[in-house]
C-alpha cells in the first residue's frame, strides 16, 4: 500500500502533467507546477476522488502546496 | 455526425422544442434522458425514447437538490452526461408596470439560475471526460427584446452572457458551450396565439413562415457533434431572417 504522499503526488502528477523528480514537498500547484485556477480545481477534485472524502471550497483554497494537500489527507482521512 | 455512446441530457423534453431535440439525440445514438416536471411527462418521454434506449426522468431545473438527486440517478444507470442541453423554460409575460415580483423570479430561476445548476452539476463529468457539449436554449428575444417580456429576455440575454464565460473557461478541457436562439417555431406556445398576432408575427419573418421543431433540433445535434468541436461561445439564431444581431 502507498503511502498518502505518494499517492498525492502521483496524482499531481496526472493532473498537471508533470514528472516525477519535478515534485517535491515544497512544490506550489500555481508557482512550480505550473497549474491554473481550473487545473487545481481538478486536481480537488481527483484528491477527493482518491481519498473518498469531500474537501469543502474553503479549505481547497488553502491547498497551494503538495505538503498542504498531504497534510489536509492526513488530516480529514 | 454519431454521437454513439455519448450520454445527453434534455431538459424539458416533453413537448416542443426539447422533444424533439431528444430524439434527434437518440437517432444520432446518443443515450438521451429527457426531463420533465411530472410523472406523466416523463412518461411519455419514455415512451417516445425507449425503442433508441432513452428513457424519462422527473426533474424541476428551480431545485438544486432535484438536479442533482436526477444526476446522481442518471450517471449511476447510464454514465455522466457529456452533452447537456438546457432547454426547460417557461414565460410569465406582462408589461413591467403590472409585472409582479414572483413572475420576474419565476422566470430568472427557471430560465437562467437553472443553467448555472445543470451546468455545474455536469461538469465534473465532462472535465474527467474531457468532453462535453452544453447547449443552451435562448431566444430571439434576448437580441430583439420584446414588451410584455423583460423578465424572459432578461434571463435569455443572461444565457447568452453565461454561455461565452462558460465557453472561455472550459474550451481547453475539450467542452464547448453554445446557444442556440429560436425565433417563432410552430409549438404549443405559439399555437396559443390568435389569428391578429399571428398574422403580425409573420410580416417580420423575412422566410414567410414559422420554424419546425426540427429545424431549431438539427442545430442543437450539429453542436452536439465532434463535427463542431471548434466552435464555442456561439449563438447560432434560427429564425427564418427575423433578427440578425
Amino acid at each position: 500500500m502507498s503511502t498518502v504522499e505518494e499517492r498525492v503526488k502521483k496524482i499531481v502528477c496526472e493532473q498537471l502533467g508533470v514528472k516525477e523528480s519535478e515534485v517535491q514537498n515544497t512544490s506550489s500547484f500555481v508557482e512550480d507546477l505550473g497549474a491554473d485556477s481550473l487545473d487545481t480545481v481538478e486536481l480537488v477534485m481527483a484528491l477527493e476522488e482518491e481519498f473518498e472524502t469531500e474537501i469543502p471550497d474553503e479549505e481547497a483554497e488553502k491547498l497551494a502546496s503538495v505538503q498542504d494537500a498531504i497534510d489536509y489527507i492526513v488530516a480529514h482521512t | 455526425m454519431s454521437l454513439e455512446g455519448k450520454v445527453a441530457l434534455v431538459t424539458g423534453a416533453s413537448r416542443g422544442i426539447g422533444r424533439e431535440i431528444a430524439k434527434v439525440l437518440a437517432e444520432r445514438g446518443a443515450l438521451v434522458v429527457g426531463t420533465a416536471t411530472s410523472e406523466a411527462g416523463a412518461e411519455g418521454i419514455t415512451d417516445a425514447l425507449s425503442s433508441m434506449g432513452g428513457y424519462g426522468i422527473v426533474m424541476n431545473v428551480s431545485d438544486a437538490a432535484s438536479i442533482d438527486a436526477g444526476i446522481k440517478s442518471i450517471t449511476e444507470k447510464s454514465g455522466a452526461p457529456v452533452i447537456l442541453v438546457n432547454n426547460a423554460g417557461i414565460t410569465r409575460d406582462n408589461l413591467l408596470m403590472r409585472m409582479k415580483e414572483d413572475d420576474w423570479d419565476d422566470v430568472i430561476n427557471t430560465n437562467l439560475s437553472s443553467i448555472f445548476r445543470t451546468s455545474k452539476a455536469v461538469m465534473r463529468g465532462m472535465a474527467k471526460a474531457r468532453w462535453g457539449r452544453i447547449i443552451n436554449i435562448s431566444s430571439v428575444v434576448a437580441g430583439m427584446g420584446n414588451p410584455g417580456q423583460v423578465n424572459y429576455c432578461a434571463a435569455k440575454a443572461g444565457v447568452e452572457g453565461m454561455t461565452r464565460s462558460l465557453a472561455k473557461e472550459m474550451a481547453n478541457r475539450g467542452i464547448t458551450v453554445n446557444s442556440v436562439a429560436p425565433g417563432f417555431i410552430d409549438t404549443d406556445m405559439t399555437k396559443k396565439l390568435d389569428d391578429s398576432q399571428r398574422d403580425a408575427m409573420m410580416s417580420v419573418i423575412p422566410a414567410g413562415r414559422l420554424g419546425e421543431p426540427e429545424e431549431v433540433a438539427a442545430v442543437v445535434a450539429f453542436l452536439a457533434s465532434q463535427e463542431a468541436a471548434y466552435v464555442t461561445g456561439e449563438t447560432i439564431n434560427v429564425n427564418g431572417g427575423m433578427f440578425m444581431g
